[in-house]
C-alpha cells in the first residue's frame, strides 16, 4: 500500500541525552539521514516509542524555531520511560505525530503580555513555547516566568533557565522551591502562592503546567488576583494510544485530549464533565 | 415465594436488622432481572423479582457490600450459600455483616435455551405443569421446562443451604447429581479429540472477562492478566496458545476454591463450556485427595492447601496423562 | 431492477459469489447460537435474527497487526506490513449492523485515515438482509433505522421462498451483475404481505416507544452529572462483553508482541468498562466502575451526536440486552436518564 498511516511510525535517533533533575532527563532526537523528523508548533506531542517495551505520548519540549533537532524533557515514572532513561547515545526510537493542538502563539497570543507558570516537569511543554517567544520576541509584549519544582535538583532545564533566559531583556524569571535548602537562596515555597504573592498584572494571557493540584490551586489563586479563565492556557495529560481520536481512551466529554487538546482554555475545560 | 421474600425484607429492613438488601431487579422483558441493593421498602414493593429467571449468585456482591458500613440482608439460593462459604473462608466477606436468607434453589431457567429453539420475540414465560407456555410478538409457543432449564441447575449438585440465618422454604439434600458425566466422556477421548473439543470451544473466547468478573472465586484485587508486570497480561490474545492459556490459567487458580456454582458458562456470551475445566480439577481432587466440596463450610482446610502424609505424589499428573 | 433468487437456487448463488471471492454468510453453531462463517459448499444459511458476535468483526477484527520491527542493537528497522486485502462479500448483515458500519466509518474514515479500516471497507461487499421477524430486543427504530429497508451495497428481500436483491451501489451493481444467470424476474406479492406483516409487528415491539429525544450533546453536563448513574452502575462486573459484541464499540488498544524473531506491533479491542483502560504510570481518571460504565454510555448517547450531528452511537441490534451478564443496558440506561 502506498498511503502512510499513522500509526506506522517514522524512525528517529537519539544524539544527546541530558540529565537534567535526578529523574528527568531531556533527549534530542533527529532523523536518521539528520535534520527533524517532522515540523511542530509549541505544545504538539508526539509518540515515542521502543517496540517491545512500549509507547508513549510526550510533550515537544523544543521550539519549532530550532531547526536541527526535536528535544523531549522525559520524567522516569513507568516502564517505557524507565527503559528511555538507561539507553544510550546512538538508540534508535520509533517516533510519529506531531500529535494535538498547540499553544496558540500565531493567532490568540500574539501582541499579548505572556505569564508562563511552571510545576516540575510541566516546564516541558511550556520551554517549547518560552523559546518559540524569545525567537519571535517581537511579537509578544512583557514575559514573566514562574517556576518551581521540589528542590534546586528537580528544577528542569536550570542551566538554560540561568544562562539564556535570565539574560534576556525583558524577560522575568522568578524561581522557587518547595522547602529551604542548602546553596539556595531564591524564593522558597509552593507555585500556586508564589503567583498570588508576585501579584502579576492581570492584563497578562496565562500558560500554567504542572501537576493537576498546582494547576488547580494556580488557577484559584490567578481568579482571585481577577484574572479571567478565558485568559489561562493549560496542556492536558491522559492515556493516549492512538494520538488521532480513534481509540477512544482520552476521552473528556465529547473531546480528545489528543486531538482536541492538549493545549485547552480554562473556560473550555469548564464546559467539560468534572472528569480529569 | 416472592410474596414471601418481599414481606421478609420489609420487616427486617423496618426493624432495623438490616439496612438494605441484595436481589434482583426487574427488568424490561421477563427475563432480564439485574442483581441490585434496595434501601427502601416502596423500592423492594415496586422492583424486587425472584422467580426462575433470576439466576445470578449474589454471593460476590457481597465483598463489596459488607466493606461498606452497616448490615445487608442477602437472599442465597443453595448454590450460593456454597460460595458465599467460600468466601468468608477465604476473608473476602465479612459475616457480621450479612443477614442471609435461604431461599429453594432452581431450577432456573436458561432464556438462551427458549431462544435457540427459535423462538423468537419472547413476551411472557410461564410454567404449566412443566410446559413453558410462551408468549411472543408471533403467536404462542410452547416447549418442555426440562429443555429450557439452565445448565447449572440441570447438573445442580445440592439443595441443601451450607450458611443461613433464616431459611423461606423448606431445605433440601445434597444431591447426587451425575455432573461429572460430561468430564468423564471428556476423559475419555483421545488427547487429540480432547485438544480438538477445547480448542474449537475455547477459540470462540472473545476475552471479554465476564467468566473471570462474575466469578466467586476470582476476587483478587489485581488479577495477573490485569498486570502488566505479570508478562501474562494481555486484553486479546497474540496468539492462539495465549487464548487457551487465559481459560486453563483461570482454572487453575480457582482449582479447590471453585465451587462449581456455574456462573462462568451462564455469563459466557458465547456459550463456551467454560465449568468443566473446574470441574475436571473438583473431579481430579475429589478422586486424588478424597471427595471435597469447597463451601461446604467454612473451617476445614482446602486439600491443596493442606499436606498429608498419604497425599497423591506429584507424578501422578504424569502417569495419568500417558495414554 | 428487482431480481429474485429463489430458494432451490440459494446453494448455486453461494457457490457462484465464493468462486470469484470470500463469501461469508450468518451459519447456525451448534449451540444455536449464529455466526458469520467463510462460505464452504453445502454450508447453510441461518435463520438466526442476527448473530453474537456483529459483523464490525469484518473491518475492525479484534485484533489486527499494524506493524513489524527488527531491533539490532541500536538499530530498529520498520517494516510496513499492510497488505492489499482481497475482495470479499458479507452476506446477510442486518440494518442495524449495516448502520453500525456508517458510523464506524465516522471514526475511521475521517482524518487522518485508518487505512487498516479502509482497506478492508474498500474491499468488502455488503449484502443486507432485511428483518422479518424482529425480536423483543430490537430497537434499532428508535435511531431511525428501517429494518425492512437495510442499506449495504446490495439489500436483500425475503419473500418465505427465496430473496428478491436490489443494488444500491456501483460494488453491489457488479455483485449482481456477475450471478444475473440466476436471478429470474419475481412476483413481489408476497414480499409486499412480508413487508406489511414485519412492519406491523416492529410496532409491537416491546421497545418501539424508546425515545431518544432526551439524549445529545445538549445535555452533556447534565446527563454526565446525573445521580442515576450509581444505581446503574451498582452491580456492573467490569466485564467487556457488551463492548465486545457492540457493532458500534470501537475503542483500541496498541500492544507490542515478541514474536522470537521481532516485534509485532497490533491492536486489539478495548473496552471503556476495565479498570485499566485509562490507567496512567501515575494514575488514573476513572477510579470506579460507576465512571467507567458512565463512559460507555455518554459516549453513545451523548458525545458521539455532540461530535456527528446529532447521530447516536448505538444501532438498536439488542446485543448487550441479550449478553449482559447482569441484564443491564443501554435501554435501561436510556429509561432511567429519560426526562419525561
Amino acid at each position: 500500500m502506498n498511503t502512510n498511516d499513522t500509526l506506522i511510525p517514522l524512525l528517529g535517533i537519539v544524539t544527546d541525552i541530558r540529565q537534567d533533575t535526578p529523574d528527568v532527563k531531556t533527549f534530542r532526537v533527529v532523523a536518521p539521514d539528520g535534520g527533524k523528523v517532522f515540523e511542530h508548533m509549541p505544545g504538539q506531542c508526539a509518540m515515542l516509542s521502543i517496540p517491545g517495551v512500549g509507547e508513549g505520548m510526550f510533550s515537544i519540549t523544543s521550539s519549532p524555531t530550532n531547526k536541527e533537532f526535536m528535544e523531549f524533557s522525559i520524567k522516569k515514572c513507568g516502564c517505557l520511560t524507565t527503559w528511555l532513561h538507561q539507553m544510550d547515545v546512538g538508540q534508535m526510537i520509533t517516533i510519529r505525530g506531531p500529535y494535538g493542538n498547540a499553544f496558540p502563539v500565531e493567532t490568540e497570543l500574539k501582541g499579548k503580555n505572556l505569564l508562563f507558570v511552571a510545576g516540575g516537569i510541566g516546564l516541558a511543554p511550556l520551554r517549547s513555547v518560552i523559546n518559540y517567544v524569545r525567537d519571535n520576541r517581537s511579537n509578544y509584549g512583557s514575559v514573566r516566568i514562574v517556576y518551581g519544582s521540589r528542590s534546586k535538583d528537580d528544577l528542569v532545564d536550570y542551566k538554560e533557565i540561568i544562562d539564556e533566559w535570565m539574560n534576556d531583556e525583558g524577560i522575568e524569571v522568578n524561581l522557587t522551591i518547595d522547602n529551604p535548602q542548602d546553596g539556595w537562596d531564591g524564593h522558597v515555597g509552593f507555585v500556586p502562592n508564589y503567583v498570588k504573592e508576585l501579584n502579576p498584572s492581570t492584563d497578562s494571557t496565562v500558560l500554567v503546567c504542572g501537576p493537576p493540584v498546582m494547576i488547580k490551586f494556580t488557577l484559584a489563586g490567578l481568579k482571585e488576583l481577577g484574572f479571567e479563565e478565558t485568559q489561562v492556557y493549560t496542556t492536558m495529560e491522559l492515556r493516549m494510544k492512538c494520538g488521532v481520536g480513534k481509540c477512544g481512551r482520552c476521552n473528556i466529554g465529547n473531546k480528545y485530549v489528543c486531538k482536541d487538546g492538549p493545549v485547552f482554555r480554562f473556560d473550555e475545560l469548564g464546559e467539560l464533565p468534572d472528569e480529569y | 415465594m416472592q410474596e414471601a421474600m418481599i414481606k421478609r425484607a420489609k420487616e427486617l429492613l423496618a426493624d432495623g436488622t438490616v439496612d438494605r438488601v441484595i436481589g434482583w431487579k426487574k427488568g424490561e422483558f421477563v427475563y432480564d432481572h439485574t442483581p441490585a441493593v434496595f434501601t427502601s421498602a416502596q423500592d423492594i414493593e415496586e422492583n424486587f423479582v425472584c422467580d426462575e429467571l433470576t439466576s445470578a449468585n449474589l454471593s460476590k456482591y457481597l465483598v463489596k457490600e459488607t466493606v461498606r458500613e452497616g448490615k445487608v440482608l442477602a437472599f442465597l439460593k443453595p448454590c450460593d450459600t456454597y460460595s458465599f462459604n467460600q468466601l468468608v473462608k477465604e476473608h473476602r466477606i465479612d459475616r457480621e455483616k450479612v443477614y442471609v436468607i435461604g431461599i429453594p434453589g432452581g431450577p432456573k431457567l436458561d432464556i438462551e435455551k427458549i431462544k435457540a429453539k427459535g423462538i423468537t420475540g419472547i413476551l411472557s414465560v410461564k410454567n404449566e405443569n412443566y410446559t413453558l407456555k410462551i408468549d411472543t410478538l408471533y403467536g404462542a409457543s410452547e416447549m418442555p421446562f426440562y429443555e429450557a432449564v439452565s445448565e447449572k441447575c440441570a447438573n445442580c449438585k445440592s439443595k441443601k443451604h451450607v450458611v443461613y440465618d433464616e431459611l423461606i422454604g423448606e431445605d433440601g439434600d445434597v444431591l447426587d447429581s451425575g455432573r461429572f458425566e460430561t468430564v468423564e466422556k471428556l476423559e475419555n477421548m483421545t488427547a487429540q479429540e480432547r485438544y480438538d473439543f477445547w480448542r474449537s470451544e475455547l477459540s470462540k473466547c472473545i476475552r471479554c472477562n465476564a467468566c473471570r468478573n462474575v466469578c466467586p472465586a476470582c476476587t483478587c484485587e489485581k488479577c495477573v492478566f490485569d498486570n502488566p508486570s505479570s508478562g501474562v497480561e494481555n486484553k486479546a490474545a497474540a496468539d492462539s496458545f495465549e487464548e487457551n492459556m487465559f481459560h486453563i490459567i483461570r482454572a487453575f487458580h480457582v482449582a479447590g476454591r471453585c465451587t462449581d456454582c456455574g456462573e462462568c458458562s451462564r455469563v459466557c456470551p458465547q456459550n463456551i463450556p467454560l465449568h468443566l475445566l473446574n470441574r475436571k480439577f473438583i473431579k481430579d481432587i475429589n478422586e486424588l485427595y478424597g471427595t471435597y466440596q469447597a463451601g461446604e463450610n467454612t473451617t476445614d482446610k482446602a486439600p491443596l492447601n493442606d499436606y498429608k502424609m498419604d497425599d497423591c505424589e506429584a507424578n501422578v499428573v504424569h502417569e495419568r496423562g500417558v495414554e | 431492477m428487482f431480481r429474485k433468487i429463489t430458494s432451490e437456487k440459494l446453494d448455486q448463488f453461494f457457490q457462484s459469489i465464493s468462486a470469484k471471492q470470500s463469501l461469508y454468510i450468518p451459519v447456525d453453531r451448534e449451540d444455536g447460537a449464529a455466526e458469520f462463517r467463510k462460505y464452504t459448499n453445502g454450508m447453510k444459511l441461518s435463520n438466526a435474527l442476527n448473530t453474537v458476535r456483529s459483523a464490525k468483526d469484518f473491518f475492525f477484527p479484534q485484533t489486527e497487526n499494524l506493524a513489524a520491527f527488527k531491533m539490532e542493537g541500536k538499530k530498529i528497522e520498520v517494516k510496513d506490513i499492510r497488505e492489499e486485502c482481497e475482495d470479499f462479500v458479507i452476506f446477510g448483515v442486518r440494518g442495524c449492523d449495516a448502520r453500525s458500519f456508517d458510523i464506524l466509518d465516522k471514526v475511521y474514515l475521517v482524518d487522518p485515515v485508518d487505512s487498516f479500516y479502509k482497506n478492508r471497507r474498500e474491499h468488502g461487499t455488503v449484502v443486507t438482509m432485511a428483518c422479518t421477524h424482529p425480536s423483543e430486543t430490537c430497537f434499532c427504530t428508535a435511531f431511525g433505522i428501517d429494518p425492512t429497508m437495510p442499506g449495504g451495497d446490495v439489500t436483500a428481500f425475503p419473500d418465505g421462498d427465496g430473496f428478491f436483491l436490489m443494488a444500491n451501489t456501483e460494488k453491489g451493481e457488479k455483485l449482481i451483475a456477475d450471478i444475473n444467470d440466476l436471478l429470474e424476474d419475481g412476483d413481489t406479492e408476497k414480499l409486499n404481505a412480508v413487508q406489511e406483516n414485519t412492519r406491523n409487528v416492529l410496532k409491537k415491539l416491546p421497545l418501539a416507544d424508546l425515545s431518544t429525544e432526551s439524549f445529545g450533546g445538549e445535555r452533556l453536563n447534565e446527563l454526565f452529572n446525573s445521580d442515576k448513574w450509581a444505581g446503574l452502575s451498582e452491580s456492573c462486573l467490569g466485564c467487556g462483553t457488551c463492548t465486545f459484541v457492540c457493532p458500534t464499540c470501537q475503542c483500541y488498544d496498541i500492544k507490542d508482541f515478541n514474536t522470537g524473531d521481532g516485534i509485532v506491533r497490533f491492536r486489539c479491542w478495548d473496552s471503556c468498562m476495565y479498570s485499566d483502560f485509562t490507567k496512567m504510570a501515575h494514575g488514573n481518571p476513572r477510579v470506579s466502575q460507576l465512571e467507567r460504565f458512565r463512559q460507555r454510555f455518554m459516549h453513545k448517547l451523548v458525545y458521539f451526536p455532540a461530535n456527528n450531528n446529532g447521530e447516536f452511537g448505538c444501532v438498536g441490534c439488542g446485543r448487550c440486552l441479550q449478553k449482559c451478564p447482569i441484564s443491564m443496558n443501554i435501554v435501561k440506561v436510556m429509561k432511567a436518564l429519560e426526562v419525561k
